[in-house]
């Protein structure tokens, strides 16, 4: 079903583009500790890619490669046609490619919408004394800017704690917060660490609908780590599935289902 | 109007001005407290060495003279030509940016993530380098400065006062220009910090590492930014203090008197630093003023230090610091 053609049609109906990001044999070791063992795969433009696997299998290590925060010993990262060289985590963020992270890394002392509004920053090009005094140009941008945050805002339904500090809010809300920071960047490419983690059912049905209508609405290509099976068969085009730093199966949710290894690695299977 | 209460307002005018002074020196250590958890302790040779400089590039002297002259036998000292204040200034500030960058490539940088007091103690050090370096560069002795801003008595206060209260009010010049350019800097720090994309990603730096890298910001770009932010403030500063007192090594110890502002405004607040520096700067002129005399005197030593220590038992994190609250 997939080569290295022009996309391909998903079972609701959608079109996905051509690759976005793809990782060519990836390795990355702490020390002696192999925690990614020669692992390629791609994203493709418009797709949910989800990378799934049991504790400690290097699923946020993965993600962390991906976006600089880890630099691997071995293999390319391409992004956009190109091979990307050695950067820093700020210069991958400036690329195009937004995060979360799965303890949520907010900005505990701001307001909600200050913290959306950080997203923002890599698209503010006017001078600083223009910025402090506020006019002319940097008054349209700031405008431009805020319109797209309130955007996010709408649609994340985060309007009734825009000016809350978010030191105040609850675990499910500080993840949607998050989520609406990276947004707001209007990424190429967004990396979601665990969105679910430690949500109660309500809250994971929410998140769903949020990723979901995101990819949906924006086009928003998205790869994300996810503990849960369920929800992750039901949400993603196609899944990795880690074990032991190894890439073990590779296609979308039905085919990753039959996979016998996959079974056995979450079924726990002895290595021997 | 009794005279007492004449001689009072005087003495609280007077501690209000001075009050703007220690503000300003605490408004550095704020600043980069605010942004990087670290206290700088060499905020005050900074504001020295800033002084330092600005007097020697005015006067065109040449620096590292002593040493160049004993290395190589010469005897030169000044290039012979003086630059204008404004220049001098300008230049002065160049060199201070040019000490934010080399504080965070060759000290701040490599200590990232160490506990506080490591970063604390990487202040002292260069607290004492700093010092060094300056007494190298321009030599040890007491310097006046002048940048033309006014001086003595303000003459129309003096009438004005004599004529209301038959009693003309002693108010410097000097103190008058500080008391504006302090509110000036300060309104502008606000507007940087609060409406610019540096502050904003200052303010983000300060607050989260991780987070603010994964919006895009370099936190070494922000680093360097906020040490020159303070060496801004040190040369503003250094200039005000070094007009008023003459530029010599006690200007570095006014970070001292900094230290009680700090407590008693909290060390992240900016309008802290004001206000605190205002009770102070009152605080010790009233006190020497009508309790002074009955103790045999010079209270202004101890009584800023003193207030401290009150505050310091019964609201640790100042007038407007962040509640310390440790959650268990």
């Amino acid at each position: 079903m997939l080569d290295a053609s022009e996309g391909y049609t998903t079972e609701d109906g959608r079109k996905i583009g051509g690759v976005v990001m793809e990782m060519k044999n990836i390795t990355l070791r702490f020390g002696g500790v192999v925690a990614i063992k020669e692992i390629s795969f791609d994203i493709r433009e418009g797709e949910i890619r989800a990378i799934i696997g049991p504790n400690g299998a290097g699923k946020s290590s993965m993600l962390n490669v991906i976006s600089g925060f880890y630099l691997p010993q071995e293999g390319e990262v391409w992004f956009r046609g190109e091979r990307r060289p050695q950067m820093k985590p700020f210069e991958v963020a400036r690329q195009g490619i937004a995060r979360t992270f799965q303890n949520i890394a907010l900005f505990e002392g701001m307001s909600v919408l200050d913290n959306v509004m950080t997203g923002r920053l890599n698209h503010m090009k006017s001078g600083l004394f223009a910025q402090a005094l506020w006019k002319g140009r940097a008054e349209a941008e700031e405008s431009a800017n805020r319109k797209v945050v309130e955007n996010v805002i709408d649609f994340l339904e985060i309007q009734h704690i825009r000016k809350t500090p978010v030191s105040r809010l609850p675990y499910g809300l500080k993840k949607r917060v998050e989520l609406a920071r990276a947004l707001a960047a209007q990424p190429k490419l967004l990396l979601l660490d665990e969105p679910m983690a430690g949500m109660n059912v309500e809250e994971k049905e929410d998140m769903s609908r949020f990723i979901l209508d995101v990819n949906d609405e924006f086009g928003t290509t998205i790869a994300l780590i996810e503990h849960d099976m369920g929800v992750v068969m039901d949400l993603s085009d196609r899944v990795v599935v880690m074990d032991y730093g190894r890439k073990i199966g590779d296609g979308t949710p039905d085919e990753v289902r039959g996979n016998q290894e996959v079974i056995d690695a979450y079924l726990g299977v002895s290595h021997d | 109007m009794p005279e007492q209460l004449i001689f009072a307002m005087e003495v609280i005018l007077n501690g209000l001005m001075a009050g703007v002074l220690y503000a300003l020196v605490a408004l550095g250590f704020v600043l980069i407290f605010k942004a990087s958890g670290i206290f700088n302790y060499a905020q005050g040779v900074m504001a020295l060495f800033a002084a330092m400089t600005l007097v020697g590039i005015m006067q065109g002297q040449v620096p590292f003279s002593h040493l160049i002259n004993a290395t190589f036998g010469l005897h030169v000292t000044h290039f012979g030509w003086q630059v204008p204040a404004v220049v001098a200034i300008a230049l002065t500030m160049a060199v201070m940016v040019l000490l934010a960058w080399c504080v965070q490539r060759f000290v701040m940088r490599h200590l990232v993530g160490q506990e506080p007091i490591i970063l604390f103690m990487a202040t002292i050090g260069l607290a004492y380098f700093l010092e060094g370096v300056a007494d190298l560069m321009w030599g040890s002795e007491i310097k006046t400065l002048d940048v033309g801003l006014p001086q003595g008595i303000n003459l129309w206060i003096d009438e004005t006062t004599f004529n209301i209260f038959g009693y003309g009010f002693f108010i410097d010049n000097l103190d008058i220009v500080a008391t504006v350019i302090a509110a000036l800097l300060v309104a502008a720090l606000v507007a940087f910090s609060q409406y610019t994309k540096q502050g904003r990603a200052m303010r983000a730096v300060a607050d989260d590492h991780q987070a603010a890298l994964s919006v895009g910001i370099s936190l070494n770009f922000i680093w360097i930014m906020v040490w020159s932010v303070a060496g801004f403030v040190a040369l503003v500063a250094g200039i005000m203090w070094g007009t008023k007192s003459g530029v010599q090594f006690s200007l570095s110890l006014i970070a001292l008197k900094a230290l009680p502002v700090l407590m008693l405004g909290g060390f992240t607040s900016i309008p802290g630093a004001i206000v605190g520096g205002l009770i102070i700067g009152v605080g010790e002129k009233l006190f020497e003023f009508a309790i002074g005399p009955l103790v045999g005197g010079a209270t202004e030593n101890w009584f800023a230090y003193v207030l401290a220590l009150i505050f310091l038992v019964f609201r640790p994190q100042g007038l407007f610091g962040e509640k310390i609250i440790e959650r268990v």
